[in-house]
């Protein structure tokens, strides 16, 4: 069963071909299921920097033809093709994160699963599947890969996931009600933080930001005073001088009894005073600040990946071992059943000379020649085995060629016995 | 025996020490560490069983001995939580500490397994050993203050490749290292009781035991934050510190 994988990412397409074949939920399930059918299986993985279609047992050329169909061009140039263990081992990477534009983002091992649980999945691609989302958890859990922040919001929240731990009920304060902000503050809501206060110049825009992220608003002048109840500040308004001096500072966290207060100055020019970040118990960060964090993690996320390699390769040699066993699979089933056939003709052979046997001699007679035939077949089995996944089929068919299976099934005749 | 079973522990625990420095730049190292305090507290088990079993008494009642069940009481504290990837860094400040202290155990030979306890009665024993005990939390307690410290420092100054140290939250430590005295504290309190019911006396050790434990309930009392409780914890280790240097001067005179 030949796996193959047809596709195209951002590293060979420009976005203005991959908005072409870029498919929905429902579309990419419809091709999938379109494309699988009788014994053939088929899964579309489609994100926005990639798509890819994995079949077994179908024809590469209908699913480049479905691509091309789905894009409205033709799409040879942008296209890799890959099968079997290098088509495993890529989406092990994909789901990985290895293949992404920022190695080690999260979103793409939600994609596969998506795409495996919308696919026709038969058992080579349930199989596959399984084993990348195994490949992708494991890659992340063994190395640090999905754990540095690629964004600045996403650095702002790890910081402070830095200062408290969990920010479950930690309370967050917004200051500046643009998208700079509402993305930080979203940051740190996914994180279990609640924003408290949206405060801004505007009241109004104060109010609609507030909404959005259930909080209340307050007016810019009430933001010393709420330093006292907050954790995390994030101040990103266009004002000219600064919105938070250390004075003010240093008044609102007269009450906090040590406990840290985590300053997050996303503003260019900045809204906090610079010298806030050496009270005590003040840590604060401004924007060059955190897009060096983001440029360290993306080093170190590139650092990560190559031990990630290491793992998601061996995940692709498992899988290649299992896909090979297969292929002597039916081999070895036609051999079992090869001896059974002689054992059981050669007792039927001997059955005059057992008539005088007892019905309990009969059994251990029967057990006997089981374990006879068991043992025999235990070395040569195994041994099968482990050459399918080093030589590929090349043993399955020796072994047919050598005990003569494939004559017997091809005539659809009971196998041939020896002296028959 | 007993050099069979020192030896293998020493280098498990150096190795350990040297891993989890390799750990700051290349994090796979980290499980090396993991397995060479594991192998190290095995060893160092062993070898107290061989010293308990030898002995006609408490066999660690020297300042060598001491310093021998000391080491295995904080690595074994360290055991508890301290292998888990977050803690790593807590490591760098352990383990070196108690590959240093097990070596010095040695060369004064705590590690001997021919050592008879001077120790009769059971208040003694158990006296030492929980203040022993205590002692290793405390330490421990130390190390949580001092990775505190840096870790606050390392925000402070905004250092870009903090994150990928993996280093737990400043809360976490400041949390854990008021836990760790916590429990430490009334092994030190119960361990002083037992030596007074022993021996009601006044000693330079003792006076100082004393200011450590009056220290350490203050700060349990007083629940500081911040850099406030680290440099607390940090001195209470270094009064901690100076009670066995007391021990140390006693038996040398």
């Amino acid at each position: 069963m030949k796996l193959t994988l047809v596709g195209t990412s951002h590293k060979l397409a420009p976005v203005e071909v991959r908005e072409q074949v870029a498919l929905g939920a429902d579309e990419a399930s419809k091709l999938a299921h379109r494309l699988a059918g009788d014994d053939r299986e088929a899964a579309v993985l489609s994100t926005c920097n990639r798509t890819e279609l994995y079949i077994v047992g179908g024809e590469e050329a209908d699913a480049i033809a479905e691509l091309e169909r789905v894009g409205g061009r033709p799409l040879a140039p942008y296209l890799y093709r890959l099968g079997d263990e290098a088509a495993a081992l890529h989406l092990f990477r994909v789901a990985a994160g290895l293949d992404s534009m920022v190695p080690g983002e999260g979103e793409i091992l939600g994609q596969v699963r998506a795409a495996y649980e919308a696919g026709a999945c038969g058992p080579v691609l349930d199989r596959l599947f399984r084993g990348a989302l195994h490949a992708g958890r494991k890659a992340r859990a063994e190395t640090a890969i999905g754990e540095s922040p690629s964004s600045v919001s996403a650095a702002a929240a790890a910081l402070a996931q830095q200062v408290f731990g969990e920010l479950e009920g930690r309370r967050v304060l917004i200051v500046g009600a643009g998208k700079v902000g509402e993305l930080a503050a979203r940051n740190l809501i996914s994180r279990g933080a609640e924003v408290a206060f949206v405060a801004n110049r505007s009241s109004d825009r104060a109010a609609e930001l507030a909404r959005k992220l259930a909080s209340e608003p307050l007016p810019l002048e009430d933001v010393a005073g709420e330093l006292e109840r907050a954790d995390v500040v994030v101040s990103s308004t266009s004002a000219a001088g600064f919105v938070l001096t250390r004075a003010a500072v240093e008044d609102g966290i007269r009450g906090r009894k040590g406990a840290p207060l985590f300053l997050i100055d996303l503003a260019v020019p900045r809204d906090v005073e610079p010298s806030v970040g050496m009270l005590d118990g003040c840590f604060l960060y401004d924007i060059d600040d955190l897009e060096a964090v983001v440029a360290e993690s993306l080093t170190g996320r590139h650092r990560e990946a190559e031990r990630a390699e290491g793992i998601v390769a061996a995940e692709a040699r498992r899988f290649r071992d299992w896909q090979a066993s297969l292929d002597v699979v039916p081999a070895i089933a036609s051999l079992r059943e090869h001896a059974e056939a002689i054992r059981t003709a050669e007792l039927a052979k001997a059955e005059g000379r057992l008539g005088g046997l007892s019905e309990s001699e009969r059994r251990t007679v029967d057990s006997l020649t089981s374990q006879i035939v068991n043992k025999l077949l235990h070395g040569p089995i195994v041994r099968a085995k482990e050459a399918a996944a080093l030589e590929g089929v090349g043993y399955a068919e020796a072994l047919r060629h050598l005990f003569g299976l494939d004559e017997d099934a091809r005539d659809g005749h009971p196998r041939r016995l020896p002296g028959q | 025996m007993a050099e069979f079973l020192f030896w293998p522990a020493l280098l498990a625990y150096g190795e350990a020490a040297v891993a989890y420095a390799g750990n700051v730049r290349y994090p796979g190292l980290g499980r090396l560490a993991t397995w060479g305090v594991r192998a190290g507290w095995i060893m160092q088990t062993a070898l107290l069983v061989v010293q308990a079993y030898r002995a006609d008494g408490f066999p660690w009642d020297t300042w060598a001995g001491s310093l021998n069940l000391f080491v295995w009481l904080v690595v074994g504290g360290y055991l508890v939580w301290g292998c888990k990837p977050r803690y790593r860094l807590l490591g760098l400040a352990v383990m070196p500490f108690a590959a240093l202290v097990l070596a010095a155990s040695y060369l004064g030979g705590g590690a001997d397994a021919d050592g008879s306890g001077q120790f009769s009665t059971a208040f003694l024993v158990l006296h030492v050993g929980l203040v022993l005990a205590a002692f290793a939390g405390l330490t421990l307690a130390a190390a949580l203050g001092g990775l505190y410290l840096w870790e606050e420092r390392a925000l402070k100054l905004r250092r870009p490749g903090l994150l990928r140290l993996r280093a737990p939250s400043l809360l976490t430590l400041e949390a854990l290292g008021w836990r760790t005295v916590a429990v430490a504290l009334p092994l030190l309190t119960f361990g002083m009781v037992a030596g007074f019911v022993h021996r009601a006396a006044l000693d330079p050790q003792i006076v100082v035991t004393l200011v450590a434990w009056a220290l350490y309930a203050g700060f349990l009392i007083a629940h500081p934050r911040g850099r406030r409780a680290a440099h607390l914890q940090l001195a209470g280790f270094a009064l901690v510190l100076t009670a066995p240097l007391g021990l140390l001067l006693t038996h040398l005179s």
